[in-house]
């Protein structure tokens, strides 16, 4: 029997997550991110967590839930490709935050993961904002090498981070070349005494040996890394950090090297094609914000992209990733007014961060067997006044509810004669 | 709806400001201020008074054409939403807004067609200059954190003009901007409107007889930044405690300077009291001749500094972040004071855990006074999306607020809450001339600043890089002339 409901009923009738089930998302106008492209009054069918169909001419199963999206953009959900979400609730509060450790011991060896709260407020107002994926960062400490970051889904569940040890992250760019010890120098030696000791282990660490760089416990983290079986994420931003990042990359095989940050981008952006090296840059990043970056330029995406640069985008440095990765689509949108082409933009939220973190097959896309990741947004989602109507994730419909919101509706009706601390 | 009627009657232009525009005529009511801010005018020569403006401004605005922009949307600034209208810009000053204008014999004439015309951006909280770009040891330059209470500082002696910020920001629309010093201090000193105009010194970018401000900071910073070093403040209350010996203070420096003007003034052999730069700034404010900007999140912090605005005699011009604005608006609408606030941003500290993004559009449409403000070199760049996203937020919550009504938030509100308000901030005859013309809706994130005009001069042009300033600094750099 099908059941029909409006997209804002559905977001509401999730007192208890149902089992799965059958949803039929109708109607409206579906951005694939395949080769079948924007689909208009398309339907999508979601089963058991998974899409099984896209297509104008869909059929709706007899059990599906339908979810009106007429006059409304479906999409894959936005996977936020450099996010700290879950690991910082009030930056200030270092009780509050478990993305970096400046007193440990340890640094390749710390995992994001076992620091990730999925109940961190920001999961929801993420999520209405129509994130449903993101990698989590460490921030760096001690040395140059923040840790191992990982995969998570943003439905607030027990389960939702689901990969660990997805990469490990590492700041060569200005900043760490400040951690090193004070120069570009003294970083890029850490970095190669690090991936030296990880080839080493266990071996070098025998007895009473220690090693170059690392101690023994954040060499064994760090050699998937020498091994290329994990990818190295490494912060940069000037031209020549970047070509210095090619050669490591290219000296290092079968290293599988993720650069971020990439403010000078633009000026090495065949190198980087060449070399087939992603890149996750901020399209709002355009300030001289330090000598790291004096090419800075709002054309920095459009200009790699160009260039046939896998490109994905984030919200840093001009934004914050704990709070506000939500804000990517206007960033994405900033990329289009800058000249990106749509599609293209909108892939670097969805799609492409999927694939620089080798889940390309599951997330990212509207197609059957990727996962059941879908937002019903009441307008174009890269402007800056639309927003999600209805986010599905893992196939299920998710409250559009956070402490935020709650906070609003307490003081929206000023006038209201019951004490503010009794209205809930 | 228009904006107009709802607007809370602030006090820029009473006899109190020492602004130029508004002064005339106006100041009898209090020998006080006329003895204060009278410079050496009161034809006493040998009384000793505070010369009020020792580093004037020096700018001279570009020479204006003559332009007419025809057949754009405009809004107004104040609530105002004109299809098809046009603008005329003589003399620098606005000369006509309307539909069907004749275009004057000479006059440039814009094709303004899909396009939108408003008044600038003007940005009420910048740390542009203090903290430019790039942002390295020497350029931090705004705060004075070495004394709870520096209100003797002046943010103009900090501000470099050669960052290369302000020309990013000239890209976004902004014309006018007010750069304060940060918020470590309990009064962290004196801010300064500016032109957002190139110029080989600072003065060549002030905002011609605006008023002086002054940065006064509630709650973590101070209290962080003094009580981590074991002195107060070190608590709320010590900044409570702070703020009121300063102004017992102040008040007595007044009375101090009063007595001698009047004691000098009937003739008698008095000697003047000794002129302290901190005092100065503090009895500015106690004359009402500095506007109070206060840095200030949570709302019982606002409901504790407006009652001490009451015990001192003084008015508090605007909170600025003031993230739980949404839970005092008639408390701010009571006691006349505005709210300058981010879309979306919170969580860095703790006084910033209740962000909505309701903020704005609640409490504008819950009687107070609302705007918009950055904060930050990189958000300068987009307060229209950024007044679009709050604009968004307020009508999914119910809200009813026009797109013309919810511009006021980036020109003629900042403009009001910094003493400007009759000068710019608003497509009315006789203001500034001041405009942007937009390429489309500037609610829209694709939406580019196409050309700004600031005092009828084109200063900007996205398409014609003659038009396009490029500070000092970024001269033989990678990032060149890039945007």
């Amino acid at each position: 029997m099908k059941q029909l409901i409006s997209v804002l009923a559905a977001s509401v009738a999730l007192a208890a997550p149902a089992a799965a089930q059958t949803y039929a998302v109708t109607n409206g106008r579906v951005v694939t991110n395949t080769d079948a492209g924007i689909l208009e009054n398309a339907t999508v069918i979601v089963r058991d967590g998974d899409i099984v169909a896209v297509g104008a001419g869909a059929e709706i199963p007899e059990d599906a839930t339908v979810i009106d999206a007429s006059g409304n953009w479906v999409t894959p959900g936005v996977f936020a490709a450099f996010s700290q979400l879950g690991l910082i609730e009030v930056a200030l509060e270092g009780s509050t935050t478990d993305d970096s450790a400046n007193e440990s011991p340890f640094s390749v060896a710390l995992d994001v993961a076992d620091g990730f709260n999925p109940a961190g407020t920001y999961l929801a107002t993420n999520r209405m904002e129509g994130v449903t994926r993101a990698a989590i960062f460490p921030s760096t400490g001690h040395n140059i090498f923040a840790g191992q970051g990982a995969l998570i889904d943003t439905s607030g569940e027990a389960d939702s981070l689901f990969q660990a040890g997805s990469f490990v992250y590492a700041d060569l760019s200005e900043s760490g070349a400040g951690r090193a010890g004070g120069s570009r120098p003294a970083a890029w030696a850490f970095l190669e005494a690090a991936l030296a000791d990880a080839r080493g282990y266990p071996g070098r660490f025998s007895g009473d040996h220690e090693g170059d760089a690392l101690n023994r416990y954040d060499a064994a983290a760090l050699l998937p890394v020498a091994r290329g079986r994990v990818p190295l994420v490494m912060a940069v931003n000037r031209a020549a950090d970047i070509r210095r990042a090619i050669r490591f990359k290219a000296d290092n095989a079968p290293i599988q090297l993720i650069l971020v940050g990439a403010a000078e981008g633009w000026m090495v952006a065949e190198e980087l094609a060449a070399a087939d090296i992603p890149v996750i840059v901020d399209p709002l990043e355009d300030l001289p914000s330090s000598f790291d970056a004096l090419g800075a330029s709002l054309q920095n995406a459009a200009r790699l992209q160009d260039a046939g640069v896998d490109v994905a985008y984030s919200t840093a440095p001009t934004a914050d990733g704990y709070f506000n990765a939500r804000l990517v689509p206007q960033h994405a949108g900033n990329a289009v007014a800058n000249g990106v082409p749509w599609d293209e933009a909108f892939r670097a939220i969805t799609l492409t961060p999927a694939e620089i973190y080798g889940v390309g097959d599951r997330y990212g896309a509207l197609a059957p067997g990727y996962a059941g990741d879908v937002v019903v947004w009441d307008g174009d989602p890269l402007e800056v006044m639309s927003a999600p109507v209805a986010v599905l994730i893992d196939g299920e419909p998710t409250a559009l509810e956070s402490r935020q919101t709650q906070l609003r509706d307490r003081y929206i009706n000023i006038t209201d004669d019951t004490p503010f601390a009794y209205r809930r | 709806m228009t904006l107009k009627p709802s607007l809370p009657a602030l006090a820029v232009c009473t006899a109190a400001i020492a602004l130029a525009a508004c002064s005339s005529g106006s100041d009898t009511a209090s020998s006080g201020e006329s003895g204060s801010s009278g410079s050496n005018s009161g034809g006493s020569g040998d009384i000793v008074r505070i010369n009020l403006d020792p580093y004037p401004s020096t700018y001279t605005p570009r020479p204006s054409g003559t332009t007419l922009i025809r057949g754009a949307t405009v809004l107004d600034g104040i609530g105002g939403q004109i299809e098809n209208g046009d603008v005329l810009i003589e003399n620098g000053r606005i000369a006509a807004v309307g539909t069907g204008l004749e275009a004057p014999d000479g006059a440039t004439v814009v094709d303004g067609a899909g396009r939108y015309v408003t008044p600038g951006i003007i940005d009420i909280h910048s740390h542009l200059g203090a903290y430019p770009s790039p942002g390295v040891s020497a350029h931090s330059d705004g705060n004075e954190a070495t004394e709870p209470v520096t209100a003797e500082v002046w943010v103009e002696h900090s501000v470099w003009p050669q960052d290369p910020g302000f020309e990013h920001a000239l890209a976004g629309g902004v014309t006018t901007l007010h750069v304060l010093p940060g918020s470590a201090n309990l009064f962290g000193g004196r801010g300064i409107t500016l032109r957002n105009v190139p110029g080989r010194t600072v003065q060549e970018m002030k905002f011609p007889d605006a008023p002086y401000t002054l940065k006064m900071a509630c709650g973590e910073n101070p209290s962080r930044v003094y009580g981590n070093r074991g002195r107060s403040p070190a608590t709320d209350m010590g900044n409570m405690a702070g703020y009121r010996a300063s102004w017992i203070e102040a008040s007595n420096y007044r009375d101090s300077w009063h007595e001698y003007w009047e004691a000098a003034e009937n003739g008698e052999d008095v000697d003047p009291p000794t002129q302290d730069l901190e005092l100065d700034t503090l009895m500015g404010v106690l004359e009402g001749e500095i506007l109070v900007q206060q840095h200030c999140y949570r709302a019982d912090q606002m409901a504790q500094i407006m009652d001490m605005a009451e015990e001192f005699g003084y008015q508090v011009t605007t909170f600025h972040h003031a993230v739980e604005a949404y839970k005092i608006p008639d408390l701010l609408a009571e006691h006349n004071v505005c709210a300058a606030v981010w879309a979306d941003w919170g969580g860095f500290k703790m006084e910033a855990y209740d962000t909505v993004r309701e903020n704005l559009a609640m409490t504008h449409a819950n009687g107070a006074c609302a705007m918009i403000h950055s904060d930050d070199a990189n958000g300068i760049q987009r307060l229209n999306q950024e007044i679009a996203k709050a604009l968004a937020d307020g009508r999914r919550a119910g809200l009813d607020i026009s797109e013309a009504e919810a511009w006021a938030w980036a020109s003629s509100r900042p403009a009001q809450a910094l003493g400007i308000g009759d000068e710019t901030g608003s497509l009315q005859e006789g203001y500034r001339a001041d405009v942007v013309l937009w390429s489309g809706n500037p609610f829209s994130t694709y939406t580019r600043a196409d050309q700004v005009w600031i005092d009828g001069a084109l200063s900007y042009d996205r398409r014609n890089t003659d038009l396009q300033p490029v500070r000092d600094f970024m001269l033989g750099q990678p990032g060149e002339g890039e945007q």
